[in-house]
């Protein structure tokens, strides 16, 4: 009786074991039968699912940060007037490093943010005027504001660290005419502006330029697993954003991007224009442009303004020409429409 | 001491140690609340078929994850997820990933998680993945066959010879089946960890899975073959149930073989596969003096020695069914274990039998036999 009853138990725990393990191992196969999806690969094929589609193709409904609104959205400043008639822009940004923000469809990443965003906002004054940033950090980490262009020593951002719950007060008189990067300026200074610190800081000359379609376009990308290597690159933080968002102009009206190069790790980074040709001004200092030309390659804060008009309605890619960027998100559509459109888009404010 | 008694003792330490580890693990304890826990997933396996690349993906980290990215050669590509993208421990999922790949070429296939960590496997060339039909089939069931059943039988030729030697002699030939089985065991095992180190996560404590079969295969047999020749002595004879087991060690040793065979076609390694086709088949012509060497002291008939070279030999058509078609790295280890217990059982058996014969073990006939054993093994494993 107990032999047997020993017996089976053996036969059994092993039984037990060996079927566990078969069902661990092909626990994959077994499949639920569920309600079939479709999704559109990136050569146009249509391929239908039972489960769930992995695609960056994002909505708007879930993403934290719009690239749609930071594309146009410029910082003016709170405007007062100097007792020697000199305008005063004021600007206050708060630097933030707790922040955990979705960057492509499923993927929650760090972000060290200016005001909340990656970029941080937009900041524009005219030649001459006087800048005071007020710089608060609500961080847990030093930060700084260091802004290209002319200013003083002391307001280098460099060598003033300001600590978590700092403050500081930068203040120059906006020079010289151009589009200039501005970014936290502390060691290691790779990981603060991989992780957002950075924006764009834009001096228009007195006289101002031709009316236009403003845009700013941030080349940077993302190295979400810290291996000083970006898992994605985009034109403002999310990948492929504007390839699934076109971002709708219409033929005739001038088009001036703002295009300022904050990739890190990779040497270079370009800039392509599918079905037409851009002037190029490389930092915005000169009013002649350099290059007529559908392809600039910049280096680590290369920047410049590009503008250009389309003729001919329609889709027009704009990606990164090194593909491997392009493939990881650093690709965007722009919709070029009639004549229906041109009205409306002329109606907006361009450039105060 | 009553039943309830009984059962209560039995059942007061069970009881203190769940609260133990309610107390420390459970909700709202954070005493063991250390350091940063990090995903993990493994790709286990990758096929290529008709403009898809199959990814089979498992979460073998200590967290659930999502995974929300999959790319090939490090680019991003749309793809899906089935059954869905959340997997729990230990779950998996097919990552179907629409792609136009090329035939023989070198591809990386990466994964994204939730929190950005990308996992990836390299692929050293695409080969279409198998398809289960007929014809494939029919091609494993004669490569099985031809490293076998054939060299089995062959091996088994040798009975005549055995029979009509001397003891000390026959005493050499049952030691040279030990020597050939210890090293059968050895490269078995050595396969096991093979593949629990290039293909299996971490978390299923690849060593100690292999350790905890093989020795659950070694008790499982040695407890049903000591029933076996016990009970069994009436009906057939002590060196009939001996060449049994065997053979049923040898089976399972060659369906170990089997599964090398069939994965290596399944994976597309064309050269690899026909290597291990003549390897294994001029390997096993030694596993027929194996189970000779006990025949030779019974009377076995010819269809009885048959059926044990067919028992020897036929687990290897099963093995290229299930590597081909179904291969696994777990299913893999777990059958390459369960035939290392097999032949340390079938070790501990011959040994036994023996002492039986020749009183010793220390003679120099069973030193020579297994030395020879192992030597030949090892000289047709290297030179072919």
């Amino acid at each position: 009786m107990f032999k047997s009853r020993s017996k089976r138990m053996l036969l059994s725990v092993m039984a037990v074991g060996m079927l566990g393990s078969m069902f661990v191992a092909f626990a994959g196969i077994s499949d639920a039968q569920k309600e079939e999806k479709v999704f559109v690969t990136h050569s146009g094929a249509i391929v239908k699912t039972t489960g769930e589609v992995l695609d960056p193709l994002y909505t708007e409904s879930t993403v934290d940060f719009d690239p749609m609104e930071y594309l146009r959205d410029f910082d003016y400043g709170r405007v007062s007037e100097l007792p020697d008639g000199t305008i005063l822009r004021e600007f206050t940004i708060i630097a933030e490093d707790d922040k955990t923000m979705e960057v492509a469809p499923g993927v929650f990443y760090n972000v060290w943010t200016f005001n909340g965003t990656v970029p941080g906002p937009t900041i524009r004054a005219t030649q001459g005027d006087m800048v005071r940033i007020h710089f608060i950090n609500n961080g847990d980490k030093e930060h700084t504001m260091h802004f290209h262009g002319i200013h003083e020593s002391q307001f280098d951002g460099v060598f003033e660290p300001v600590g978590p719950g700092g403050r500081f007060i930068y203040e120059w008189r906006a020079e010289p005419v151009g589009v200039h990067p501005y970014h936290c300026h502390i060691m290691p200074l790779e990981e603060h502006i991989v992780h957002g610190l950075y924006g764009v800081y834009i001096v228009d000359p007195k006289e101002k330029r031709a009316p236009a379609d403003e845009m700013v376009m941030v080349l940077n990308g993302l190295d979400t697993d810290f291996d000083t290597e970006n898992n994605f690159y985009a034109a403002n933080t999310i990948p492929f954003y504007y390839q699934h968002h076109p971002i709708r102009i219409a033929t005739g009206d001038l088009i001036r991007i703002y295009v300022v190069n904050m990739l890190e790790f990779d040497p270079i980074n370009n800039f392509h224009l599918h079905g037409n040709l851009y002037h190029y001004y490389p930092t915005g200092t000169d009013t002649v442009p350099s290059f007529f030309t559908d392809m600039i390659t910049l280096s680590q804060t290369e920047r410049g303004i590009m503008e250009f008009s389309y003729d001919y309605p329609g889709r027009y890619l704009f990606h990164a020409h090194k593909v491997e960027f392009s493939e990881k998100g650093w690709a965007g559509l722009f919709l070029v429409e009639g004549d229906a459109l041109a009205e409306t888009v002329s109606g907006t404010n361009y450039g105060g | 001491m009553s039943r309830g008694r009984l059962a209560a003792s039995g059942l007061i330490p069970f009881a203190f140690v769940v609260v133990m580890v309610l107390y420390l693990f459970g909700p709202g304890s954070d005493l063991i609340d250390l350091g940063v826990t990090l995903p993990e997933i493994t790709i286990e396996q990758v096929d290529f078929v008709d403009s898809e690349i199959h990814v089979t993906v498992r979460n073998t980290g200590p967290i659930p994850v999502d995974v929300v990215i999959a790319d090939v050669n490090d680019r991003i590509q749309p793809a899906a997820i089935e059954p869905d993208k959340h997997l729990e421990r230990f779950e998996t999922a097919l990552v179907r990933i629409p792609f136009e790949w090329n035939e023989a070429e070198p591809y990386v296939i990466g994964l994204t998680v939730d929190d950005g960590t990308r996992f990836e496997k390299e692929i050293a060339a695409a080969a279409p993945a198998l398809e289960p039909d007929i014809e494939l089939f029919g091609f494993f069931a004669l490569i099985g066959t031809y490293v076998g059943i054939i060299p089995v039988m062959i091996g088994l030729l040798w009975l005549p010879f055995i029979k009509n030697i001397s003891r000390s002699k026959y005493v050499f030939f049952l030691s040279l089946t030990v020597g050939l089985l210890l090293f059968l065991g050895i490269d078995a095992t050595e396969e096991a960890v093979r593949v629990s180190n290039e293909d299996l996560s971490g978390s299923f404590n690849g060593i100690l899975l292999i350790s905890t079969v093989t020795i659950l295969s070694f008790i499982g047999l040695y407890y049903t073959g000591n029933k076996l020749t016990a009970s069994l002595d009436s009906s057939i004879s002590k060196p009939l149930a001996v060449g049994l087991m065997i053979s049923i060690g040898i089976g399972l040793h060659n369906l170990g073989e089997g599964l090398a065979i069939g994965a290596a076609v399944g994976l597309g390694q064309i050269a690899l596969s026909t290597f291990l086709i003549i390897g294994f088949a001029l390997h096993n012509t030694t596993e027929g003096i194996a189970i000779a060497a006990p025949l030779a002291k019974g009377k076995t008939s010819i269809p009885k020695f048959a059926a044990l070279g067919f028992i020897a030999g036929a687990p290897a058509i099963f093995g290229a069914w299930i590597g081909g078609f179904l291969y696994s790295p777990i299913s893999a280890i777990i059958f390459l274990s369960i035939g290392v217990g097999a032949i340390f059982q079938v070790i501990v058996m011959i040994l036994q039998w023996i002492r039986q014969e020749d009183k010793t073990l220390s003679s120099i006939s069973v030193a020579a036999g297994i030395a020879t054993g192992m030597i030949i093994m090892y000289i047709t494993s290297i030179i072919v």
